[in-house]
């Protein structure tokens, strides 16, 4: 088990070394000047010369990579170049923001995904396998960030149940587990969760078909076990499984909860990426994109070692 | 010998490959779901080749006197939005640009993608460690991020969407082709051909590519799906399709400011979206159960 979760950060490693790369490349995709969106038309040529080596565009790339990357080791990202506060800590107050409505998201969908993917494995081709798999065919079908102003048009502007957008009265950086604050969550939470609930259905119940056809299954029913001994132990071989589909779906929330967020103005890393998008402040959107990737990779290796130690038989493969 | 060696070969497998394709076609047809959403999927694509004769106004003419006419007004059966354009021409019309913004994107990385990863999958060894580790590391994105980092890099506009979207899709494909590719390249009759002293060119172009084409072709429609919402979403953001023309996701986006005074009206584009993505995933599900010989 040692060897293995070694072996598997090692192979983390050049993969973080590439994302980052890769956040860096994308200042320098971008067409024109880095610096043209705070600089006045008019500047010097003095001035432009000065600013650049400010922040550091005056050298050469691979200098600017590993300046960039030792900076980024110590937590400095840098500094937002429309209001020139550090990217680091605008990054670090939305990502908790952005967690609070992510895991709210992964474990709503994740409860009813089972569900719907368990009955559905368990009495496949009834109607409700089929209801169930309407449903997660839906799911993942489904615009979210449309899903959304939908809810929004139905519970905020028709029925004036839940408020439409933002996350309470402290604004971005106050939450708390209240109602008051909690309202707030509701909507967005649930739009959310539709996509792993999709998902998670899904793979319960092709796990659950493949179980309950294998020979162990029909073996503890001729012993005389209960319905509901035999279900503990397709629930126990369904699990890890399970289990790393709802990781792997926690970082694609993370990553790309901007739509929802837009759609919400819920304060987090989507909400940042798109004020970065808006103003051309590229800092900011690589450090939010690089801070999110490397979220997903971290739990990416997480939920592989969680697994394997959960199933023994996948550390052989 | 050698001549009729060489004659029956082809012709057996072209015989086998076109009694393959007539059953893959029979079982599609008996599955109702897929034959709906194929149907669906192919009236949209009608919708967005035949606009011009289709939509009853000008998609990009709008009266401010009509501006934000409810669903049902006289002359604008599904209402006019925000700039008072027709609502019911701009849906028909923004199947042009919201279809080709989701499919071509899949189509670019499904050549792309395929080509490296057959590459990878017949050359194995170095080759293919390099080039699959290279292809992780854009593997380790998010999608949605990731198209959004580099579409919000490049900026606004159809050319960025599109190659954003292409990059994000190459690696899952290129994933699928070189797994496919390097289970093919263990059978016996590579090794004959091999043996028989065929080039590679030659043994990918006659015996790898009939096999594996097929299974990262449907691959490739799963994704059209996600490609759709997707497309839609970058013009949501601002990035992608740029005003005035005609797309959903843009769409969307623009009439959101309308929510509090036609609510139903600023949500039409999304069903649009909706339903194209459902029948495309749908049409790809029955795909894929129809082309697997184990049923």
């Amino acid at each position: 088990m040692l060897v293995f979760v070694i072996r598997r950060i090692f192979y983390t490693i050049p993969i973080m070394l590439g994302v980052s790369l890769v956040c860096f490349a994308l200042v320098h995709i971008s067409p024109g000047d880095p610096l043209v969106s705070i600089l006045p038309p008019d500047a010097s040529v003095e001035l432009q010369e000065q600013m650049m080596a400010i922040y550091g565009f005056d050298r050469s790339y691979p200098e600017q990579f590993f300046r960039w990357l030792g900076l980024a080791m110590q937590g400095d990202l840098g500094n937002s170049i429309a209001t020139g506060r550090p990217v680091a800590s605008e990054v670090f107050n939305a990502v908790g923001n952005t967690l609070i409505l992510a895991v709210t998201a992964t474990i709503i969908g994740f409860t009813l995904g089972s569900l719907f993917g368990f009955v559905a494995g368990y009495y496949r081709d009834s109607w409700i396998d089929k209801l169930a798999t309407g449903i997660a065919v839906v799911g993942v079908s489904v615009p979210h960030y449309w899903l959304g102003m939908v809810m929004v048009i139905i519970f905020s502007v028709e029925l004036r149940w839940l408020p439409a957008t933002g996350a309470g009265p402290g604004g971005s950086s106050q939450w708390m587990w209240d109602w008051v604050h909690m309202q707030y969550l509701i909507l967005p939470a649930i739009t959310m969760s539709v996509i792993p609930m999709g998902i998670v259905a899904r793979t319960v119940r092709a796990l659950v078909a493949d179980i309950l056809q294998q020979e162990f299954v029909t073996g503890l029913q001729a012993k005389g076990l209960l319905d509901r001994g035999v279900l503990a132990h397709v629930v126990k071989n369904a699990a890890p499984t399970a289990l790393a589909v709802m990781g792997l779906q926690l970082g694609y929330l993370l990553g790309g909860s901007i739509l929802i967020e837009t759609v919400f103005s819920w304060p987090g890393t989507g909400f940042l990426l798109g004020q970065a998008i808006f103003q051309r402040d590229l800092p900011l959107l690589q450090g939010t994109i690089l801070v999110l990737a490397m979220f997903f990779v971290i739990l990416n290796l997480l939920v592989d070692v969680a697994q394997t130690s959960l199933d023994p038989r996948l550390q052989r493969g | 010998m050698a001549v009729t060696a060489e004659n029956i070969v082809p012709l057996a497998t072209v015989d086998k490959s076109q009694g393959y394709w007539r059953a893959v076609w029979s079982r599609f047809l008996r599955d109702k779901v897929a034959v709906c959403a194929g149907l669906v999927a192919a009236g949209l694509v009608l919708m967005a080749i035949f606009a011009p004769w289709i939509a009853p106004a000008d998609p990009l003419q709008g009266t401010m006197l009509k501006r934000l006419s409810p669903i049902g007004t006289e002359g604008y059966p599904l209402g006019a939005d925000e700039l008072g354009r027709d609502m019911l021409s701009r849906l028909i019309y923004g199947a042009r640009l919201s279809l080709f913004m989701g499919v071509v994107p899949v189509l670019i990385a499904f050549a792309i993608g395929s080509a490296i990863g057959i590459a990878a999958g017949y050359l194995g060894g170095w080759v293919n460690t390099i080039t699959m580790r290279t292809l992780d590391v854009l593997y380790a994105f998010p999608s949605v991020l990731l198209a959004i980092a580099i579409s919000g890099a490049l900026g606004a506009g159809i050319l960025n969407g599109l190659l954003s979207l292409t990059v994000v899709f190459i690696p899952p494909i290129a994933r699928v082709a070189e797994s496919v590719t390097t289970s093919v390249r263990k059978l016996e009759y590579i090794e004959a051909a091999q043996a028989s002293g065929a080039s590679s060119l030659r043994i990918v172009r006659d015996h790898v590519l009939g096999n594996v084409l097929g299974p990262i072709f449907v691959y490739a429609t799963s994704l059209i799906s996600v490609s759709m919402i997707l497309a839609a979403g970058l013009s949501f953001l601002g990035l992608g399709v740029s005003p005035p023309n005609a797309e959903w996701g843009l769409m969307l986006n623009t009439l959101r400011n309308a929510i509090y005074v036609q609510p139903w009206l600023a949500a039409l584009p999304g069903v649009m979206i909706f339903m194209t993505s459902i029948s495309f995933n749908m049409l790809s599900d029955g795909l894929r159960s129809a082309m697997d010989v184990k049923q």
